[in-house]
């Protein structure tokens, strides 16, 4: 890492940044964000035939079910053209000709890009709450806290994979599609798939195999990182029932999203050298 | 030593070579051009000068340093590039596309209205970018090349979509750049702009450096034929024909009261000597030497 000017980073970090507040990408991100979080935390439970705020625990098992199928696809569109239109529009040779080295200059997309995401995922989700943990009481801002958290970290997991894409790939049509199968495998497929092996199977690995295949999805482990601490709720997720409480810890699901942010981006500077 | 130093440069993709070995060197304060066909390497070499493209071998300095590493990055500090095909950001201002860029170039942004003044675009600095021509574009590039008041500048097609009035502003400016001290290397496909205006020039074709030099250097070298345009009093064709009937004449073409005749560079005195004894049937006479463009023409074409 040495030689690293931060100060180039945060000049691309910032353009991007600006770049979302000024097209309203964040304000559109935070708006949905809210919006859809305080529907689901009141008609969540519109099928059992009731509607209303009910307990923390519930409520954030709605959210997590919202947040794992939004938050990978918002991630993904925001970052699978970072680097590949720059290319493909021809800026990114007058960039680079600037004094700032091609990891700088990933590091500062993805920065900003980051910032963007954390905005509209605190202010969206933080918004909402507000007027959750006025109706829930205090008790509820810790486990609420500890989901947006979560939900940035999804947020990141993606954006890190989408950045990735977009070195990889050589034009932005094969970007998005290369974005959207990403979205499919991990957040429809994969999970499928892990039950499919788990019915056929009848359980025989499910302890030995299916804690280490789940974390090869970030999706997952935010789920379990979310829902385990709840017991009520944990039942409702087949999955994460198979999954052994030692390795619930919620700092190890943490690194392990945190390497799932590093790992992709690790391979985009590699790449993109 | 010179300011750019290019050494054995070869950049391969494959089997296919963009640049087959490249010896150059540019010297400081030099307008340098880089013509050829499209293809021929030009840009590739352009890319290889900035560091943009690593070379398969061979070594380019600038300023004694490789075009690489972390070293390098002061070097770019002092280096402007207006690319060939431009590509700028369309919901920045013009402004805020030079703030942004002289950010990344560690540069005082109070000097960039002052740029936007100079390329003559005050009047469209808090425009968005997204509403510029194509000319209005192209000075903004130049602008920006022209941020940190580098030593040297990378143009490439510089005056692309530029309107006759840009194109004299923007060789007025580089003329004042020049005084300054400052090296340029530029391509350009209107040979004619810069004929007049490079010092040395270095003709590319297939990857290769084909010729090298100035451009008086370069037509002497090419052996082409001068021409000599004369203006015929009546009656004066045969005569003419006459006077130079024991003169190596590469070419005699006759159109009513003008006479074109063209000829090897060493017998060029001769035919001015015996087109001198025709005073009486004689005009004008106006020589006129091969232009780059004939000269390109010339290596192209494999023509002496």
């Amino acid at each position: 890492m040495n030689g690293i000017e931060f100060a180039q980073i945060g000049v691309i970090a910032g353009k991007e940044f600006r770049d979302r507040l000024r097209n309203r990408w964040v304000l559109a991100v935070a708006a949905v964000f809210t919006a859809f979080a305080l529907v689901i935390a009141y008609f969540g439970a519109a099928q059992q035939g009731a509607v209303g705020l009910r307990g923390i625990d519930v409520t954030i098992a709605s959210l997590v079910s919202l947040v794992i199928y939004l938050v990978p696809l918002i991630a993904l569109i925001l970052g699978y053209d970072a680097i590949v239109a720059e290319r493909e529009r021809g800026s990114l040779d007058l960039l680079l000709s600037m004094p700032i080295t091609r990891l700088e200059l990933l590091l500062g997309k993805f920065a900003g890009l980051a910032g963007a995401l954390g905005v509209a995922t605190f202010v969206g989700f933080g918004l909402a709450g507000v007027l959750l943990v006025q109706q829930l009481g205090g008790g509820a801002l810790y486990h609420y806290g500890g989901f947006m958290l979560s939900a940035f970290l999804l947020s990141l997991c993606f954006l890190s994979l989408a950045v990735m894409v977009s070195v990889l790939a050589h034009d932005r049509v094969r970007a998005s599609g290369v974005a959207i199968a990403l979205w499919f495998l991990y957040v429809l497929v994969y999970d499928l798939v892990l039950l499919g092996i788990l019915v056929v199977t009848e359980g025989r690995f499910s302890l030995n195999f299916f804690p280490v295949l789940l974390m090869l999805n970030p999706a997952d482990i935010f789920r379990i990182l979310n829902i385990f601490g709840f017991e009520d709720v944990r039942r409702i997720y087949g999955l994460a029932t198979v999954f052994p409480e030692t390795l619930a810890n919620p700092w190890l699901l943490g690194s392990a999203m945190v390497f799932w942010i590093i790992a992709p981006l690790g391979v985009a500077a590699w790449r993109f050298k | 030593m010179a300011l750019i130093d290019i050494q054995g440069v070869h950049k391969h993709y494959g089997k296919f070579a963009a640049v087959g070995g490249v010896d150059l060197q540019v010297e400081e304060g030099e307008l340098f051009g880089l013509i050829g066909h499209n293809g021929a390497g030009k840009t590739t070499l352009f890319k290889m000068m900035l560091g943009l493209l690593p070379a398969t071998s061979g070594e380019i300095r600038i300023g004694g340093q490789a075009v690489r590493g972390a070293a390098f990055r002061e070097v770019r500090r002092r280096i402007g590039y207006l690319p060939e095909s431009l590509a700028l950001y369309d919901n920045l201002t013009g402004l805020e596309t030079l703030h942004f860029f002289a950010r990344l170039k560690g540069v005082d942004r109070a000097g960039c209205d002052a740029l936007l003044e100079r390329v003559g675009l005050a009047g469209a600095a808090r425009q968005r970018v997204r509403g510029y021509s194509k000319g209005m574009r192209q000075r903004l590039g130049f602008a920006q090349a022209l941020l940190g008041s580098p030593r040297l500048l990378f143009l490439d097609e510089p005056t692309n979509g530029l309107d006759p009035q840009g194109i004299l502003e923007f060789y007025r400016i580089l003329a004042e750049l020049r005084q300054g001290g400052v090296t340029v290397v530029l391509t350009s496909h209107i040979l004619a702009e810069i004929q007049q205006r490079v010092d040395r020039l270095a003709l590319m074709r297939g990857g290769l450096v084909q010729a090298l030099g100035t451009v008086q250097a370069l037509r002497e070298a090419r052996q082409l034929p001068v021409t000599l345009r004369v203006a015929l009093r009546p009656g004066g064709a045969e005569p003419l024909r006459r006077a130079v009937a024991g003169i190596e004449v590469s070419s005699i073409a006759i159109d009513g009261d003008t006479a074109r005749l063209s000829c090897r560079r060493d017998h060029k005195l001769a035919l001015i000597g015996a087109l001198a004894e025709l005073r009486t049937w004689i005009a004008d006479m106006e020589l006129v030497e091969p232009t780059l463009e004939d000269i390109f023409l010339g290596y192209s074409e494999g023509t002496a």
